[in-house]
């Protein structure tokens, strides 16, 4: 895990096991190319797509994908990072998170955006990027993009793209990094 | 009134303390012994493993009586002194109006009259306590009004308390005096220190009370009147004073409770119940002030009980009124600061024979009918007796305070040693710790 | 101020009150200096706001009157989406001996989830808190004791102009910035619960601090503070990378303390000349508001004019810190 990502998990107190890997970085990769190919085909436009990438988790993905859709379409892609913390409606539940910064340098307005995120669970995430973003601008149409979607939602939001459809219990834990994708617990450290 | 008999107690006497029966008959000792036959309707009161000793006398209690009853009242006052094992209170001037007459003084001798214990009145060293012009202490002494004082302040002009003391001398009457410069005190709500520099209160520097111990020592030496120190706070102004009675100069001092038990960190909290003139002072000054006390060279220990409304001490640090209770715990905190190798005798010299001595009631006084305290224990001395459990051990709980006020410091606090009973003129006052 | 013994020392301020500043670890300090960078963020946004602490209810009580402050609070308490309920107690019909138990009571009665408080007198924010244990208490100010989101916002300007100077971002330097910073403060440093929130802020994050003042205007404890008392105010100008200056209340050069204003400006005042020996990227600091000719001459509050409106438009993003970490990290619901 970057350490970014370790600095989050320890503010949270929380510390993940690995208990099994279930994807490869070569299956990330490939799937991270699918999803661009994906994007592409539904949206044939790049040019007025803005691929936003939710901190942290969100943000190497983000970059990967952005990166291989000018690749492919041959054309300059906008992206930029979202932080969700100050638009969290579940603060005493998750404690809080540090915020991190957001940077979007380009006009949202009449744009399609896709979030980016590692891994879709209750969907309160998306919920709070959705509030985030209406107060940066009117885009078109809002995709959502994730690596992973392993269930248990708990408001009706569903993906766009997804990388892995990944059946999990509840109190097992999922790391989605472009490096591989594990599965383990989270424990307070 | 019936007899009491107190069986196998450690009777504390002056010089030798032994285990006895006491009995007391119609207001007096009369009989101390190994063991005694009492009459078959004496009251019986079982003192084994105790201390029997004579009364406690506080020299510096603050009755409120007349101006500021909704603190505490002489009748409430008295209660308190009798739980806390006091036979005699002197009552401080500084009330609203302050006793700096006949007609105030009378009043407030009246009104202690219909209590159990002996009320003695400290009258004011000035009119209306304003270190200008000398109130009329002949007058007052012709009541019975033994020592007067300021207290509150003290007289800050020199040539004003060199007056008093020459005036009072010849009358045969002792000044005492409340040792703080004002001006050094500089309007400050605690110790001056590194701690009310971190805690951004103004300080009352040691030196506002030392320099007055200092000036008030030379007075002395200048018009060889007796004068009591009030409420020494720190090491030095300790010192100072025992020097000069060394040199054989007519001084006495007493030391506060308070003082001698919690130190200035106390009031980093911000919490008025540890706001008091002179303020808690630094731990090295507490250690002194115990260890003096240990020494047997302190005069007397002073309760310096200062009720206040407890909507007062509700309000910021700054604004709150100074003074905290102490009638209630001065007994069981001054056996504790003694510590284990206490001797029960500097135990009852601090609280009771001291005291006595210094208010001149060592005698009783037919003209406000006040009996004799600071007794020898034997027998024909008027009864005034406390029998103190040094191995109770209990805590301080606030709401259950005699005093009409509830700003004690001690709230909570784990205390050894209680008052089991106290008798007031031959009558029992307190009894099992409880007033009867 | 160094830490005393039995002295608890806060490693955050998430879900606590914000009473001194020399209360809180390094780590504490930085945090909010971290989280001030988004907000900074936020307030360049077009709507500069955030549902953060939506559905909250913060009372702004202000005994001591000061306008600045309070808009700053209760901007910041907006932009955080909250309810704000005004207080301008100074103006109001409280007198002085009300008990501030029962000001507290009142308002708290209404359901409030924090307090911005301001008092003329040391220790009313720490003792309002022990009357409202379920309310976060933000200190604005309590007498000479601490003025903490000042010594934050200090903190933090001095940060943001250091790292734009060597080119790197506030959140990745993190403390560095401050380690062996030469900070000089001059003025009434004894009466000033922005000097000790200051000192506090500097010291635990590593800088090297020098007081400067007429010895009455020193405190009387200076010697254990974390600091060296400067006795040359020139030399002491050519040494400092930053100088914060104190503004001197007319009430002290009147004669009790400081003979007169114009004899305060020829010991201490930052005048031209003075200003010249200062090293040519010295940052001068002022919490405002100035008393131009008295602790610093007209002309050199020109030069140091973009410095000090930092340190105000700074105010806003350190109080959405703090009380975002302070109240939003209580939880929710739980006064309501």
């Amino acid at each position: 895990m970057s350490n970014e990502d370790e600095r989050q998990a320890r503010t949270r107190g929380l510390a993940f096991t690995a208990k099994s890997q279930l994807l490869t970085t070569d299956d990330v990769t490939r799937a991270v190319r699918r999803m661009a190919h994906e994007i592409v085909e539904r949206n044939h436009d790049v040019v007025s797509l803005s691929i936003i990438g939710l901190q942290t988790g969100g943000r190497a993905p983000a970059s990967a994908l952005a990166s291989i859709l000018a690749e492919i379409s041959g054309q300059p892609v906008s992206a930029g990072m979202l932080d969700v913390s100050f638009y969290r409606d579940d603060l005493s539940r998750n404690p809080l998170v540090t915020s991190s910064a957001t940077n979007i340098d380009h006009d949202l307005t009449d744009r399609t955006v896709v979030l980016v995120d590692d891994v879709l669970f209750t969907g309160r995430t998306i919920r709070a990027a959705l509030n985030a973003l209406s107060d940066w601008g009117r885009p078109r149409a809002v995709q959502l993009a994730v690596l992973v979607d392993r269930g248990h939602r708990e408001l009706p939001i569903r993906p766009d793209y997804v990388g892995k459809n990944l059946p999990t219990s509840q109190d097992e834990a999922i790391v989605a990094t472009l490096e591989g994708v594990w599965i383990g617990t989270r424990e307070p450290s | 009134m019936s007899a009491i008999i107190i069986r196998q107690g450690l009777v504390v006497g002056e010089h030798v303390s032994a285990v006895a029966d006491v009995l007391i008959v119609d207001g007096r000792i009369a009989e101390v012994a190994a063991t005694i036959d009492a009459p078959s309707d004496a009251h019986e009161l079982d003192a084994r493993d105790c201390w029997v000793g004579p009364g406690f006398v506080d020299l510096h209690a603050h009755l409120r009586e007349p101006g500021r009853e909704a603190a505490e009242s002489i009748e409430s006052g008295a209660r308190a002194g009798a739980l806390g094992g006091y036979c005699a209170l002197i009552a401080m001037p500084n009330t609203e109006p302050a006793l700096d007459n006949v007609a105030l003084v009378s009043y407030v001798l009246e009104r202690g009259a219909r209590t159990p214990l002996d009320i003695a009145v400290a009258g004011a060293i000035t009119k209306e306590r304003r270190g200008e012009l000398l109130a009329p202490m002949a007058e007052m002494a012709a009541l019975g009004v033994r020592l007067f004082t300021d207290d509150g302040v003290g007289v800050q002009d020199p040539s004003v308390m060199r007056r008093a003391l020459t005036y009072a001398k010849p009358l045969g009457v002792r000044l005492a005096q409340h040792c703080e410069d004002e001006q050094l005190a500089a309007g400050g709500t605690m110790n001056e220190g590194a701690l009310s520099g971190r805690l951004g209160l103004i300080g009352r520097p040691a030196l506002a009370e030392e320099l007055m111990v200092l000036r008030d020592i030379e007075l002395v030496r200048l018009t060889t009147a007796p004068l009591h120190f009030l409420h020494l706070s720190t090491s030095r102004s300790v010192q100072m004073v025992l020097g000069a009675r060394d040199e054989g100069l007519p001084v006495t001092f007493e030391v506060a409770p308070h003082h001698f038990t919690l130190d200035e960190g106390a009031c980093a909290s911000y919490d008025p119940v540890f706001k008091v003139h002179p303020p808690l002072r630094s731990p090295g000054d507490v250690a002194a002030l115990r260890d003096a006390l240990r020494r047997g060279v302190v005069d007397a220990v002073a309760t310096d009980h200062a009720p206040h409304a407890p909507e007062l001490k509700d309000l910021v640090f700054d604004e709150a009124p100074a003074g905290m209770l102490g009638l209630e715990h001065a007994a069981a905190l001054t056996f504790e600061a003694l510590g284990p190798a206490g001797d029960p005798r500097t135990f009852f010299q601090v609280l009771s024979r001291g005291p006595a001595r210094i208010a001149q009631l060592r005698e009783n006084d037919i003209r406000v009918r006040h009996s004799a305290h600071g007794a020898a224990m034997v027998s024909g001395e008027d009864a005034n007796v406390t029998v103190f459990d040094p191995r109770s051990h209990w805590s301080v709980d606030r709401n259950t305070l005699e005093s009409r006020s509830m700003n004690t410091p001690y709230d909570g606090r784990a205390m050894s040693g209680r008052v089991r009973a106290t008798i007031a003129k031959g009558r029992l006052v307190v009894d099992q710790g409880l007033l009867t | 101020m160094d830490r005393y013994e039995g002295a608890v020392v806060i490693e955050s301020i998430r879900g606590r009150n914000l009473l001194s500043l020399d209360e809180l670890s390094k780590e504490a300090i930085v945090e909010v200096l971290d989280t001030a960078e988004s907000f900074v963020e936020v307030n360049r946004r077009s709507i500069k706001k955030v549902p953060a602490l939506k559905g909250r209810v913060v009372a702004s009580l202000f005994f001591e009157e000061s306008t600045r402050t309070r808009l700053s609070f209760e901007t910041a308490a907006k932009r955080l989406s909250a309810d704000v309920l005004s207080l301008a107690v100074a103006s109001s019909s409280v007198k002085k001996g009300e008990s501030l138990r029962d000001t507290i009571a009142t308002i708290d009665a209404l359901g409030i989830d924090a307090v911005v408080m301001r008092h003329r007198s040391s220790g009313a924010a720490l003792q309002v808190s022990r009357y409202v244990p379920h309310v976060r208490v933000i200190n604005g100010g309590d007498g000479q004791h601490q003025h903490p989101t000042q010594g934050l916002l200090d903190a933090f300007t001095i940060r943001q102009l250091l790292s734009e100077r060597h080119d790197t971002t506030g959140l990745e330097s993190g403390a560095a910035l401050f380690k062996g910073l030469r900070i000089l403060i001059v003025g009434d440093i004894r009466h000033s619960r922005v000097a000790r929130s200051d000192v506090a802020a500097y010291a635990t994050l590593g800088a090297e601090v020098r007081l400067c003042a007429p010895g009455t205007l020193l405190p009387e404890d200076v010697a254990t503070w974390p600091v060296t008392v400067a006795s040359d105010f020139d030399d002491a100008l050519a040494w400092a990378d930053v100088v914060g200056l104190l503004r001197l209340q007319s009430e002290r050069g009147s004669g009790a303390f400081v003979a007169s204003l114009s004899e305060f400006t020829f010991t201490h005042g930052l005048t031209v000349e003075r200003a010249r020996r200062m090293k040519p990227d010295a940052l001068i600091m002022h919490p405002g508001p100035m008393n131009r000719g008295v602790e610093i001459d007209s002309r050199v509050v020109d030069s140091s004019r973009a410095v000090v409106e930092r340190q105000v438009s700074n105010g806003v993003p350190i109080r959405m810190a703090v009380l975002y970490l302070s109240v939003a990290g209580s939880g929710e619901g739980q006064t309501r």
